[in-house]
């Protein structure tokens, strides 16, 4: 008997509702209304930490100041991605990702690098923010970064 | 460590779709596939530990479901959502605790039921990240990116774990992926997410695995070739890539050390005969060998070249093929625990290590090695 396995096909589709917090609610207002980034800095370590938080993830301690970071910064390591999955991606492949030091920041964080040719990406370039014309209050606000063609 | 040994081991072939399986049916086969081999019935079991996931099970409480397939009726069954390696440290601290004499451990994943690459955006932050549309592959590649540049590493070079591990992969009946591919094969295998390429990747697999923990008083009941619990560490990187130095595991080493001196360890290299180690994607076996202390920092890829590593090498790492030949999500590391015991049993068929006495067994989870679980194993008390 060669029967075909019967396979149920669904998703589960849940809605959530997170709170940023109020951290994370003050980074992206600055975002909105100034176009400006901010890390925070552990008092203990001295490292400034991007994006703001609440707490330094090494030394368990609150973060005191705010200061601002970027907008532009370095790429230390950078990906190009070839397959779509467009549920998540926010840009069609070929897309890339870099882990970028912003300028004033002791930790790098990942974001899309674009209008740029993917194959002249490299470890060192020098980047910089592009916001989005109506921020959402999300990481895509900003839309990505871009190189620095000069200066 | 109080004596503890490892009685039993069962897994099945990993595979990229186990239709004829659900995924409790799946958990029954290779839990009474373990009595089989042991001798070992229901009412020998203690109690019970599983390693799943709700997201790559698709329901909410993923041990609900296989309760009755490892036996769990109306005894105390208890979940780890993490890499298989750690439900082995609860299910031995079980017994530690001298409120039982026996614990099973049984880790299991359908990945090809899921959606990888959503289930692992969705393990990125929601306030800071996961909108980026990032996932296991970018993550990695960033990593390897970083290693490899530190280092001065081609490709080419990375390429080669993954043509020894598929190459091994050949003698292990369990492997899904297995053959004799070259460094071109790899090169020419398509990126996924550059540097990383399909046969630097290890690929989506069904299956599960179990082990039976027993305290000494009661090992000689199950088996006359018990395998020893004789160090582990657990240790946790930071969760943000950025903040890390994704060069470097310092977690790992941090783990190592603390297995290596519950087991008098003082040279790896010379005291295991055997390693089987969590190479999710081809550079991390170059990664982990260094932070394991095989070889120094950057030095991973010099060891893979002189031979060390190869199955017939000094010290053999992933004589099974390691990852790169089955990734079940979650049994993986449980996985390398097994393949340790075959060797220290002599039990490994075709990729048996001749003489293994002393092993490393290595389980991770999370993004580019956030937490790490080594266990050291001996076939001596
Ligand atoms: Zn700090």
């Amino acid at each position: 008997m060669s029967e075909e396995i019967i396979v149920h096909r669904t998703a589960l589709s849940i809605p959530y509702a997170w709170a940023a917090g109020r951290h994370a609610t003050r980074f992206y207002r600055e975002i909105a209304e100034h176009r400006k980034l901010f890390g925070t800095r552990c008092p203990r370590c001295q490292r400034v930490l991007f994006p703001a938080r609440k707490a330094c993830s090494r030394c368990f301690t609150e973060t005191t100041d705010w200061v601002e970071v970027g907008p532009r910064g370095t790429v230390t390591s950078f990906t190009v991605v070839h397959y779509a999955e467009p549920q998540i991606q926010p840009l069609p492949p070929p897309l890339a990702y870099a882990l970028i030091q912003l300028d004033g920041a002791d930790t790098a964080f990942i974001h899309l690098v674009s209008e740029v040719n993917v194959a002249e990406i490299k470890t060192g370039m020098r980047v910089e923010a592009v916001f989005a014309e109506s921020p959402q209050g999300n990481i895509l606000d900003v839309k990505f970064f871009k190189p620095i063609t000069q200066g | 460590m109080e004596d503890i040994a490892i009685v039993g081991v069962a897994q099945t072939k990993f595979e990229r779709e186990k239709r004829d399986l659900n995924y409790a049916e799946l958990v029954y086969g290779v839990v009474t596939e373990l009595f089989e081999k042991t001798g070992a019935t229901h009412q020998d079991v203690d109690n019970i530990v599983t390693a799943s996931s709700d997201f790559w099970d698709g329901r909410t409480i993923s041990s609900m479901a296989i309760q009755s397939a490892v036996g769990a009726y109306m005894k105390s069954e208890s979940k780890v959502s993490s890499d298989g390696t750690l439900a082995l440290l609860y299910g031995a601290m079980r017994i530690l605790s001298g409120q039982f004499k026996t614990t099973l451990v049984v880790a299991h994943s359908k990945g090809s039921e899921g959606a990888p690459n959503l289930i692992a955006n969705a393990a990125f932050d929601p306030v800071y990240q996961r909108q980026l549309g990032i996932d296991f592959h970018v993550a990695s590649a960033l990593q390897a990116r970083a290693y490899m540049q530190k280092y001065g590493l081609t490709e080419q070079d990375v390429a080669l774990v993954s043509v020894k591990n598929l190459a091994n992969a050949k003698k292990n009946p369990y492997a899904q992926v297995a053959g004799d591919f070259t460094v071109d094969d790899v090169m020419n295998s398509g990126y996924l997410a550059e540097p990383i390429k399909t046969l630097d990747a290890s690929p989506i697999s069904d299956g599960a695995c179990a082990v039976l923990l027993a305290h000494a008083d009661v090992a000689s009941r199950f088996t006359d070739k018990p395998v020893w619990l004789k160090g582990v560490g657990h240790c946790q990187d930071g969760y943000y890539l950025g903040d890390r130095d994704l060069t470097t595991s310092p977690a790992l080493a941090a783990a190592a050390r603390r297995a290596y001196q519950m087991a008098s360890i003082d040279d790896p290299l010379k005291q295991l005969d055997v390693a089987e180690i969590y190479d999710a994607y081809s550079y991390q076996e170059l990664m982990w060998t260094e932070a394991l202390g095989f070889c120094q920092p950057g030095e991973g890829v010099q060891l893979l070249k002189s031979g060390v590593t190869a199955i017939n090498g000094s010290l053999p790492v992933n004589p099974s093929g390691g990852l790169l030949a089955a990734h079940a999500f979650l049994a993986a590391g449980l996985v390398r625990v097994i393949e340790c015991v075959l060797q220290l049993r002599g039990e490994a068929g075709e990729h048996q290590i001749p003489h293994a006495k002393t092993a490393l067994a290595h389980g991770s989870f999370g993004f580019c090695g956030q937490t790490h679980c080594v266990w050291i194993l001996s076939a001596e008390r």
